[in-house]
């Protein structure tokens, strides 16, 4: 990449920062330099970004519904998945996905609310509820 | 500490360990510890899901770059993890104390200072803790990603550094025993040249290096053009957001290491090695270009054409084929 097409557009998701590219100046030398950012950069981080909300607005909506507990909410809304949860807890992943069902998360023990709450770093209190509509 | 001086790099590893090998002595680029760690590569792993995606990378994993110094530099690196985040935080304070600079393994996503948009469960980050603030307790952290330094709350900080998952950092730290020498440029600049050039195109398993490339091509050929076509687009931006995103320097590492290939040229006496960086730099024009090409696809701008995508990986692989062919030659 030469220096001139470093790009100028800048990217939303860097919040502001800027990152090192590399690039060659006029006299040939390839070298790092400050950017804000490409705009295909923000596109697929965005496109990440806005899949895992998706799937945390779905669950949300499942919650309400009566479909889906909290704790599945609150998993997406940590950027994680059944497995991911399941490795960070180390619990089993059919259990993680037992407890994304209302009727069976109802039942869980403290000590169980309390291993997710840690996990997802959030309080028991978090963990049980969802924001209002 | 008050001498260390931090430096804004484009990827964590060879950030910290550019900044550590300085500090300690040997005035080291992150293009130089990237190359002589014999860092670039490709890897295609789909077996292996990261958030449901499969596990694609443009260079050797995490701690490559840590261990793969040693020898060129004469470096011994320490490494300690811990079970118990207590007394991972007391041996950070304890070298920390002593005046040291110290490399930490952490997770993206509970580091506060990071921008919300980039925080995802991504374990193997690597920053710099050179000091500790006395009054509020913070740690004074070198993060190379960063243009500035930052300073992260001991709890949070604990928290990134034993985050639970793939890769998992165990609260991993490391720093130098001893001091680095002044290598002899002119034999461990080949020497990880070739080492790179080997991972490239002799790894026995077609997953890794240039027949890796065309496997993720067939891969990308493979998607479903219409229909349903969101995780196919997933896919596609994921191997974008690894190339790009994940702190390459652009062009999935290859500018890097065409700088390396560039400042090795003066070091180790071998002209041909600038003129090869500059054929690199048109490579990674090329990732660039599908780069590019797949972000207007995921915008809509464009259709999806899966074919066109797996074309445009076919030509990088059949391009670095040929690059990494000469690029043995010349050692």
């Amino acid at each position: 990449m030469d220096l001139e097409n470093v790009p100028p557009e800048g990217n939303a998701t860097l919040g502001g920062h800027r990152k090192a590219m590399y690039a060659r100046d006029r006299d040939g030398r390839i070298g790092a330099v400050a950017s804000a950012g490409w705009e295909v950069e923000e596109i697929v981080t965005r496109q990440a970004v806005d899949e895992l909300e998706r799937l945390a607005a779905e669950a949300l909506a499942g919650v309400r519904a009566g479909t889906a507990s909290p704790l599945a909410y609150h998993m997406y809304r940590a950027r994680m998945d059944d497995t991911l949860l399941a490795q960070v807890t180390g619990l089993w992943r059919w259990r993680v996905r037992r407890h994304l069902r209302p009727e069976v998360f109802r039942t869980l023990s403290p000590a169980l609310l309390t291993r997710y709450a840690a996990a997802l770093g959030m309080d028991v209190e978090q963990l049980t509820h969802i924001p209002p509509p | 500490m008050t001498d260390f001086q931090h430096r804004h790099a484009s990827h964590c590893e060879s950030g910290v360990m550019s900044a550590i090998v300085s500090h300690y002595g040997l005035p080291l680029s992150e293009p130089m510890a990237f190359g002589l760690a014999s860092a670039l590569s490709f890897a295609w792993l789909p077996f292996i899901k990261l958030g449901g995606l499969p596990l694609v990378a443009y260079r050797m994993p995490p701690r490559a770059i840590i261990r793969g110094l040693q020898k060129p530099l004469g470096l011994r690196m320490r490494t300690e993890t811990f079970r118990d985040p207590a007394r991972g935080a007391a041996r950070l304070d304890e070298l920390l104390d002593a005046g040291g600079v110290v490399g930490l393994q952490t997770s993206v996503f509970w580091l506060p200072y990071f921008p919300q948009d980039m925080r995802f469960h991504f374990n193997a980050h690597n920053v710099l803790a050179y000091g500790r603030d006395a009054a509020s307790g913070e740690y004074l952290l070198s993060d190379p990603v960063f243009e500035e330094p930052m300073r992260c709350a001991p709890a949070d900080l604990a928290k990134a550094r034993f985050a639970r998952g793939v890769l998992a950092p165990k609260g991993l730290l490391y720093y130098p025993e001893g001091r680095p020498g002044e290598p002899d440029w002119a034999k461990v600049i080949p020497a990880a040249i070739r080492k790179t050039v080997r991972v490239m195109l002799r790894t026995p398993v077609p997953l890794i290096g240039t027949r890796g490339i065309e496997r993720v091509a067939r891969a990308v050929e493979r998607l479903p053009a219409g229909g349903d076509t969101r995780q196919a687009l997933l896919l596609v931006g994921h191997l974008v957001r690894m190339q790009e995103e994940i702190g390459t320097g652009g062009g999935g590492f290859r500018f890097m290491y065409a700088a390396f290939l560039q400042e090795a040229a003066g070091l180790a006496q071998r002209p041909a090695l600038a003129e090869l960086g500059d054929r690199l730099v048109e490579i990674g024009d090329g990732w660039r270009e599908f780069a590019l090409a797949a972000a207007r696809m995921i915008r809509g701008r464009d259709a999806f054409d899966p074919g066109a995508l797996g074309a445009l990986l076919r030509r990088q692989a059949a391009d670095e084929r040929a690059f990494f062919g000469a690029l043995g030659q010349a050692v």
